[in-house]
């Protein structure tokens, strides 16, 4: 099946990539150590932002791979080949979405193991939740790399999305102010961004043991975003070009 | 003659210039046919024409009776783009298993395509720590990996050494005498003497399309090169 195998193509590459491998996996451990020791003697804060951080990793570091590696796939002439096989544009969106939403697995996975067992983060509830919930952002930011891949002609360009895609997101989503208390039309831009709802759900496991009606909610925004994002997408993804 | 590519008053822009204005040609299927003109003639684009990636203002092109392009070609052609387009984080076996894989074939298609380019002994290494012929080769092995009924090559024997140039071309060959039609483009003349038809191309515009032996015959020259030069001339003096 060529989904699977173009799932396959994407792991390999990733695999003959160690360093890539050792950043995707330690660096948002090491980030979340870091925030321990900035809040040291305050532990609730720490719980709040670690979690918050927990599923803003994933998708920045998603977002950031999947638009280099789509840029390559335009500029090294692999995609127009691809083009003339019988790959379907889906293949492609799919076989990106699942062969990074696999690895964020496994980076949200760490780094929430970690936080929960050797920092003491507490949450009311569990780590299979706030992974699941980073693994959604990370398939949210694996869809918009591809859609933004699309406005980029170099990866210096590529990189220059991160800032426009991701800074408004973080600083909206009520980390740094709570979105009640931001004025009306701050709020109006914190309601129609993902990232917004993401964090909130991550909020509601953090205070309830069980899983919320708002985060199962919060978790079908995240989740419409994506199917919105591969939409556009797919309609950047041309078959034939000029 | 079984035409596999037929090309009718084919008009291709990119952006403000016309790179092919009008373009006719037909190749018949189970030939080795020559594409030669000099670089920006429009080469490259006719190709992607063919293969179905270019946007056309006008004109129609069929493969193997289907316009160009039809989902039921895509697992019938087989395209060689001018830059080597493999993953150079991939070894070669990596390379080739996966674009069999898009043509639901197995690791015995992927080992034979590199093993018709020569590239056994180097199938476990990266491409990335290939040279460029090599890199090259690990390209025309994802073309071939599906046996196609079409094969449209973009200059496939730049950088390579003598020896394995005329091993390529005795494939090709050989491909065209199992039924394949092959498509080449190339600079390199010498290597139009082994092709059964030619096509020369100048600025988008057809000057000659006939057998390497006609060609020389119409142009009054035993040497291609000068062949070509003398049909430029002459296609001036009618068309100024």
């Amino acid at each position: 099946m060529i989904l699977l195998s173009t799932i396959r193509r994407i792991l390999t590459q990733l695999r003959h990539d160690p360093r890539t491998i050792a950043l995707i996996v330690v660096v948002p451990t090491l980030l979340i150590t870091l925030i321990y020791f900035m809040y040291d003697g305050q532990p609730r804060v720490f719980d709040r932002v670690a979690l918050t951080m927990l599923g803003i990793f994933p998708f920045i570091v998603m977002f950031l791979i999947t638009s280099i590696a789509m840029l390559r796939e335009r500029t090294s002439g692999t995609l127009e080949r691809l083009f003339t096989t019988p790959v379907g544009k889906m293949d492609l969106l799919f076989g990106y979405g699942i062969a990074f939403g696999g690895a964020a697995a496994a980076q949200a996975a760490v780094a929430a193991g970690f936080a929960y067992g050797v920092l003491d983060m507490n949450a009311a509830g569990g780590l299979g939740l706030v992974v699941l919930i980073a693994v959604a952002n990370a398939v949210l930011g694996v869809a918009l790399g591809l859609l933004c891949s699309a406005f980029a002609r170099t990866e210096f360009q590529a990189v220059q999305f991160m800032p426009l895609v991701v800074a408004p997101q973080l600083l909206l989503c009520g980390l740094f102010v709570p979105r009640e208390r931001m004025v009306g039309w701050l709020q109006g831009i914190s309601d129609v961004l993902p990232m917004s709802y993401s964090v909130q759900a991550l909020t509601e496991v953090g205070a309830h043991p069980d899983p919320t009606g708002t985060m199962w909610r919060d978790l079908g925004i995240v989740f419409g975003a994506i199917i919105i994002a591969l939409a556009v997408g797919a309609a950047t993804l041309r078959r034939r070009t000029h | 003659m079984d035409t596999a590519i037929e090309v009718t008053g084919l008009v291709v822009r990119r952006g403000k210039r016309t790179v092919l204005d009008g373009f006719d040609c037909a190749v018949p299927r189970g030939s080795v046919t020559g594409l030669l003109g000099p670089s920006g003639s429009g080469k490259t684009t006719l190709m992607r024409t063919v293969v179905g990636v270019q946007v056309v203002a006008s004109g129609t092109v069929t493969v193997l009776g289907s316009p160009a392009g039809a989902p039921a070609l895509r697992s019938r052609i087989g395209y060689l783009t001018q830059a080597p387009s493999i993953y150079a984080d991939l070894t070669v076996r990596e390379n080739a298993r996966y674009f069999a894989s898009l043509y639901r074939l197995g690791r015995d298609a992927a080992d034979a395509a590199i093993e018709t380019v020569g590239l056994t002994g180097a199938a476990g290494q990266l491409v990335a720590n290939l040279s460029g012929g090599q890199r090259s080769r690990a390209s025309l092995a994802c073309a071939i990996v599906s046996r196609p009924e079409v094969l449209v090559l973009d200059e496939p024997t730049v950088g390579q050494d003598p020896v394995l140039r005329d091993e390529l071309w005795a494939h090709f060959r050989r491909m065209a005498a199992d039924g394949a039609t092959v498509l080449v483009s190339s600079h390199v003349m010498d290597e139009a003497n082994r092709c059964d038809r030619l096509l020369l191309i100048r600025e988008g515009v057809l000057i000659a399309d006939d057998t390497p032996a006609a060609v020389k015959k119409a142009a009054g020259s035993d040497d291609l090169d000068q062949a070509f030069l003398n049909l430029i001339r002459a296609h001036e003096k009618v068309a100024p």
